[in-house]
């Protein structure tokens, strides 16, 4: 009898562990979009190496830019500027390598550089006025996106500045941005028959699919980087513990406020990394690039558990929150469904998301 | 019982802008001595013990540990000379597992390779002994604060701050939010506390509570101290009276 008890209390509490994962809604979301996508878009060529090559690389783009949003948000701040800081490091590279000359693994530290140090000020500027960080960066929003397309025009007279391509060419650092890995073993599988073949044009004879790409890899490195700084170090403990309470986190002596900034400057890192992933793809760099994404990142960390009130949230959930926005999105293409409603979608999918989130939230923190 | 005083505050001034909030207050504290503030809302109880725990820096006044005069300049210094601080709602975070909070800004790491981790086995058996040690049933180490009902988060606190070898412990109104029940056993903690040879200043502005463990009792009014009075010395209704300002409760009703 009263093991039976016990059991079922064991039962109960493993279920409620179950229950609070702040991933779990994230991979409910990720199962049924695969399910509804292999229902409805199975003979769309949707699963097929090259239609998966195509979601994947939507997915990685999103999750490159939810991984830092989502490390910030636990630490408890926004940063609305991720997307301008996308087009205005995409900017610095190409003004500097194409119209200054510069190599262009000189340009692409640069704008790591220029873009960290401007995440910092936005962290610095946010702690020390004390101001909510969604204003501060709202600021930076416009004083960056307008920067940007200040310089492409007073440099080039243009907004889109290309010619990437042409001088990145012999570029130790390049590569690592806009280059991929395992084409060898892709080209051999071509050859075995076990990917097609472009059958004309120039690349006739080679795969459909000729690697993957470094954007993917980059998707992959940053979220193994950070699940494991946010769970597993006790810097990770320090990011909860900021986002959680961060007064009472600076009573008991966490540095709080270089956590907060140096999650700002990670973000940047992020979106530059984006940025220059963007930049070594399409050869040239635009003053718009980048317009909403701070929202599709933060609707990914939301989607993925987090609570924008900081303190909680998984790596692993912003991640899988980027591949339902990148499945749906692409998925959508593929169905021939008209693409505005994936907006309408992402909406509906970000209302449920909070409303299942601050539940979520009462059931931790015993609320009534 | 050692005769001098583990922590003596002297004539302590302090000032925000043009409000004086503290102005000369003086006390001194032994270890093994639960030492009690009293005083109402305003009276600059808060500020005191801001100062204490290095928060605010006095405008003027001498804090001298072991005999010594110091500086505390922030959180950091004063927990660096084993001064900690348990406050009222801003303990804990509700929203991390008991053993990430125990841990919090002291966490065990063990190096894997060239990366530096958390060592979460260590910590959380460290921390279920302690906690069964204080009397706290865990379901397990990663269960959130949040679960935890107020007294315990208060012993939770408590036992974290003694853990990490608090010599002078601050208790800001630990009981003020909690029933009957809990508050016993926030008493009781405090009681044990003690007995370590851990200096208690508890605050609080309720008597019964104080006169339940203090040994020491200290009235703070309007920024200045009324006196202090040793257990024994001063009963509940003189306490209240000071407390008031010499007015009797029964009196302002009139």
């Amino acid at each position: 009898m009263s093991n039976d008890v016990k059991n079922n209390s064991n039962l109960r509490s493993n279920f409620r562990t179950v229950m609070l994962r702040p991933d779990l809604g994230a991979i409910v979301g990720v199962i049924l979009v695969f399910l509804f996508f292999f229902l409805v878009a199975r003979d769309t060529g949707m699963f097929s190496l090259e239609g998966s090559m195509n979601w994947g690389i939507v997915s990685s783009q999103f999750i490159i830019i939810a991984v830092g949003a989502c490390l910030l948000m636990i630490a408890g701040e926004f940063d609305l500027s991720v997307g301008s800081m996308i087009g205005f490091a995409g900017i610095v590279i190409a003004v500097t390598s194409v119209v200054w000359g510069w190599p262009v693994w000189l340009s692409i530290i640069s704008a790591f550089a220029i873009s960290m140090a401007i995440g910092a000020l936005i962290g610095y500027i946010t702690i020390s006025t004390n101001l909510p960080s969604f204003i501060v960066s709202l600021a930076f929003l416009y004083i960056l996106r307008g920067l940007t397309i200040f310089i492409a025009i007073i440099s080039t007279k243009k907004t889109i500045i290309g010619g990437v391509t042409e001088v990145a060419q012999d570029d130790w650092l390049a590569p690592i941005f806009g280059g991929e890995i395992f084409t060898g073993v892709f080209q051999w599988l071509a050859e075995q028959g076990i990917i097609q073949t472009f059958v004309a044009g120039t690349k006739a004879g080679q795969p459909v699919v000729s690697g993957i790409p470094m954007m993917m890899v980059w998707a992959l490195g940053l979220i193994v980087f950070a699940h494991f700084l946010l769970t597993k170090t006790r810097f990770g403990n320090w990011i909860y513990a900021s986002g959680g309470d961060a007064q009472a986190a600076k009573h008991i002596g966490v540095p709080v406020n270089r956590v907060k900034i140096l999650m700002f400057v990670f973000t940047a890192f992020c979106a530059t990394v984006f940025a220059t992933t963007q930049v070594m793809e399409f050869g040239s760099a635009s003053a718009d690039r980048g317009v909403l994404k701070e929202f599709e990142a933060i609707i990914s960390v939301v989607i993925g558990g987090a609570l924008l009130t900081g303190g909680y949230g998984s790596v692993i959930g912003a991640a899988l929150g980027a591949v339902i926005f990148g499945v749906v999105q692409q998925g959508l293409f593929f169905i021939g469904v008209e693409s505005s409603l994936f907006r309408v979608f992402l909406g509906v999918l970000l209302l449920l998301a909070v409303i299942l989130n601050t539940h979520v939230r009462k059931l931790i923190t015993g609320a009534k | 019982m050692s005769s001098s005083p583990l922590m003596e505050l002297k004539d302590i001034h302090k000032s925000f802008g043009n409000v004086d909030a503290l102005k000369g207050v003086s006390i001194s504290i032994k270890a093994g001595e639960c030492h009690c503030l009293l005083g109402d809302n305003g009276a600059g109880k808060s500020t005191f013990i801001k100062i204490m725990s290095g928060v605010h820096q006095p405008t003027k006044g001498k804090i001298n540990i072991n005999g010594k005069e110091i500086e505390i300049n922030n959180p950091r210094e004063a927990i660096d000379v084993g001064i900690a601080t348990v406050y009222q709602d801003l303990a804990l975070i509700p929203l991390m597992s008991v053993s990430r909070n125990f841990w919090l800004g002291r966490e065990l790491t063990k190096k894997v390779g060239p990366v530096t981790l958390m060592d979460f086995e260590k910590c959380d058996s460290i921390l279920m002994s302690e906690m069964d040690k204080i009397g706290i049933k865990l379901r397990d180490p990663g269960q959130s604060i949040g679960t935890l009902s107020g007294g315990e988060r208060q012993t939770v606190a408590i036992a974290r701050a003694v853990f990490f070898g608090a010599k002078i412990l601050i208790l800001d109104e630990p009981t003020s939010a909690l029933g009957v029940y809990q508050t016993s056993n926030v008493l009781k903690t405090i009681e044990r506390v003690r007995e370590k040879g851990v200096a208690v200043v508890f605050i609080s502005h309720n008597v019964s509570h104080a006169l339940a463990v203090g040994d020491k009792f200290t009235v703070l009014s309007r920024g200045e101290t009324l006196g202090t009075a040793k257990a024994g010395e001063i009963d509940f209704q003189e306490l209240q009276l000071l407390m008031s300002g010499n007015k009797e409760l029964s009196e302002l009703k009139k």
